[in-house]
């Protein structure tokens, strides 16, 4: 149904410039749409971002969010996709009590089989790393609550599409 | 290697100069053909208007009496002409004044650029004297922006700005220039803009699309077009009368897209939406194809767009990729230019003539005429009409002057009335609906094409939202006629109080000035209008004399425009009374 809610990741592949995160984000403003997780890096092409952008709407919606974002001048393309279209993870970070670590066994055992990674251990804190989907790092979360967490941050989603994009070839034509 | 490097190579190539960055601004404007620009000097801007001073053999700046103005101005010299408008304004309360008509612009897709001076780069984000966020706060109202800090930026920026405000689809673009980047100096030289390899201005028309138009066109028993802005945009009038004519099939305008072809055309059945004509809002629910050219479906044509043609086959030459599909779903979308693809669908369509759908529409006019037209033209009561006074406008102008309207009840009547044979002769806020737009945009007009009659039609509420620019047109002396039709109301709205909200006439009673006193301080020719028999003489002195005229027609007080599509409801839902 194209009228049904729907997870889509949206992704926009653009000049880095100053100033267009806020045309971009102003596209989904304008419709009152609030954005889930944004991410902007560097893409396969030198000079060119890309944005990783996360939205629950209608198919019908995010058709035309995505029109009115190839329309701004900077933006070389734009696409969406379903969760079934992409490879898509999260990474996040949690810092807890280093004593924890030798007085709760259990989080050793947690630690192992979430996958986590001790990115760094001192003498008050250690910081574990995990990417993953969703669910597996909110499990974790849950896990490592009973314990007490001192900081927790997580990323927004990054993903990789199955289908190419073929942004080469389209900066190509653009050029003839 | 990729565009940019391409073209700063050859930049890089011309012999330069070395100035300052703004001289650069001038000098960029003067390569850009810009002779006649409309701005407001400040603090932040200084730089720049000393160059304007230099150069003022070259380039004329008109000194309008509110930023607003300006931006109003450069959109109707814009309008009439189709160059880019070009508007300037200092830093903070200079540039937030700016934005209603770069709103105005970028819904009407009017191309503008606007040059705002900012504090200088190290004050930027430390809340100095009459720093705004402009490029912040323009951002969803441009088609492109941009904060330029060095003096090195301005050629290559100022190139873009232009290139981007006039090629595919208009609009506004907005340049903000700290003030040390126009104190500062470059080697200059300049290279217009051809190209930015993220943007694709005019996509290419697909001709199996074409074809497939084609045979929905000529397979069609009563079929309608709906055109809009975008065959004067496109410069297709020529290809989009042979369109028609080849074609046989009724054609309606938006107000945008109003005097592309001469009102008197057979095949012109008049102005779709709220208070368009009855017979092409009715007959919209009744046609099999659809062909909707330039124009966005915008929702005072549209009515409730899930009763909107849905019986039809929709086809939508358009230019802007996002505008397909977002409010009419259409079954056949040819992108491209409006003169490209209506050029190359004309060979590929059947000589045709619709005898028996064309009759539908007479019909349904005998009965708006009937019920509304005559009422409006030839009233028989003894309070005047705005519609007369529309009619002794046409019968001076015979359709060769610009009629440049405000926002509200006289705008509707002018867009019904005015007769066109002449092309960009309908100058309106369409889609902002700003009221104070006129007067402003007239002296653009009026500078823009001094051959041209340019007549303003405002009402009492909008004339004195920039009444201010009287003292524009006393210091230039543009030649704009001026016609205030005044019912003491904000009319529109107390229409709307009047059917939906139960007569409660709350804050619409406007309690005037004597106009004419007003004008006479700035010198005009003046002239107030109370009898229908003062009304044809009083206009033609208006339209015979050379100067500017300031003609103020008192009209009934609580006239309503008919036709009217209510707020929400469908075409066919369209009341006579």
């Amino acid at each position: 149904m194209e009228t049904e809610l729907k997870q889509f990741t949206v992704s926009v592949y653009a000049e880095n410039n100053v100033g267009l995160l806020n045309r971009i984000s102003a596209i989904f403003q304008r419709r009152h749409i609030n954005i889930e997780s944004m991410n902007i890096s560097v893409s396969e092409i030198e000079g060119v971002s890309r944005f990783i952008i996360l939205v629950n709407m209608t198919e019908v919606n995010v058709k035309k969010i995505i029109g009115q974002i190839e329309k701004q001048i900077e933006v070389i393309k734009a696409f969406y996709h379903t969760d079934e279209e992409t490879i898509y993870l999260e990474s996040c970070m949690f810092k807890i009590k280093s004593d924890l670590l030798f007085e709760e066994r259990q989080i050793q055992n947690i630690i192992k089989e979430s996958d986590a990674r001790i990115v760094t251990v001192n003498r008050e804190f250690f910081v574990l790393e995990k990417s993953g989907r969703r669910h597996e790092i909110e499990l974790l979360h849950r896990e490592l609550s009973a314990f007490g967490i001192m900081q927790f941050v997580r990323s927004g989603r990054i993903s990789i599409t199955k289908d190419q994009m073929k942004i080469t070839e389209l900066l190509t034509e653009f050029k003839n | 290697m990729d565009v940019q490097t391409k073209s700063k190579q050859s930049y890089l190539n011309q012999p330069t100069e070395r100035i300052s960055g703004a001289e650069a601004v001038i000098r960029c404007l003067i390569a850009e053909g810009a002779d006649t620009i409309y701005g407001y000097p400040g603090g932040a801007i200084m730089p720049v208007y000393d160059e304007l001073f230099k150069y003022q053999d070259q380039i004329h700046h008109v000194l309008t009496r509110h930023e607003q103005g300006a931006t109003h101005a450069a959109q109707g010299f814009a309008r009439i002409s189709g160059r880019v408008g070009v508007a300037i304004a200092t830093s903070g309360p200079g540039a937030t004044n700016l934005i209603t008509g770069i709103a105005d612009a970028q819904i009407d897709s009017t191309p503008m650029v606007c040059i705002t001076g900012q504090v200088p780069s190290h004050l930027l984000g430390s809340d100095a004297f009459q720093e705004t966020d402009i490029v912040g706060i323009s951002t969803p109202v441009t088609k492109w922006n941009h904060q330029i800090t060095t003096a090195e930026e301005i050629p290559e920026v100022i190139a873009k700005a232009f290139y981007i405000a006039r090629s595919g689809r208009p609009g506004p673009v907005l340049i903000d220039i700290t003030k040390d980047a126009q104190f500062g100096e470059l080697d200059f030289t300049y290279k217009k803009c051809e190209g930015i390899r993220s943007y694709n201005p005019i996509p290419k028309v697909n001709p199996v699309q074409l074809s497939a138009a084609a045979e929905l066109i000529n397979n069609a028993k009563k079929p309608l077009i709906v055109w809009g802005q975008g065959v004067i945009l496109g410069e297709a009038e020529e290809e989009f009368k042979a369109v028609v004519e080849k074609s046989g099939v009724p054609a309606a305008w938006t107000i945008m897209g109003v005097s592309a072809i001469p009102t008197s055309h057979p095949l012109n059945v008049g102005m779709v939406g709220m208070h368009g004509n009855y017979g092409p809002n009715i007959l919209t629910n009744e046609c099999d194809v659809l062909i909707a050219i330039g124009m966005r479906f915008d929702d005072r044509v549209t009515g409730k767009l899930s009763d909107y043609a849905t019986q039809a086959k929709v086809i939508h030459f358009e230019i802007d990729p996002a505008e397909v599909d977002k409010n009419v779903k259409t079954d056949v979308a040819v992108l491209g230019n409006a003169k490209e693809s209506l050029a190359q669908i004309l060979p590929l369509l059947n000589k045709n003539t619709h005898t028996e759908w064309l009759k539908k529409f007479e019909e349904l006019s005998k009965i708006e005429f009937e019920k509304v037209i005559k009422n409006d033209l030839h009233p028989t009561k003894e309070g005047l009409t705005m519609g007369e006074v529309l009619k002794e406008i046409n019968a001076q102008s015979k359709g060769e002057a610009a009629i440049v309207s405000d926002v509200g009840q006289h705008q509707m009547i002018a867009c019904r009335y005015a007769e066109f044979n002449t092309s960009r002769g309908n100058i309106t806020s369409g889609g902002l609906g700003t009221m104070g737009f006129a007067l402003p945009a007239a002296i653009g007009a009026k500078m823009a094409t001094p051959e041209r009659e340019v007549v303003a039609v405002i009402g009492d509420g909008g004339y004195q939202m920039t009444i201010q620019e009287l003292g524009t047109i006393f210091q230039t002396k543009a030649a704009v006629k001026i016609v205030v039709l005044n019912n003491d109301f904000l009319g529109m709205v107390r229409q709307w109080q009047q059917l939906f909200f139960d007569r409660r006439y709350a804050s619409t009673v406007m309690t005037n000035p004597d106009f004419v006193t007003i004008a006479k301080g700035y010198q005009l020719e003046a002239k107030r209008v109370t009898k229908r028999e003062e009304l044809a003489a009083a206009v033609e002195e208006m339209m015979t004399s050379k100067e500017a005229y300031f003609l103020e027609v008192c009209v009934e007080k609580e006239d309503n425009v008919f036709p009217m599509i209510p707020s929400g409801a469908s075409v066919s839902e369209i009341r006579l009374e």
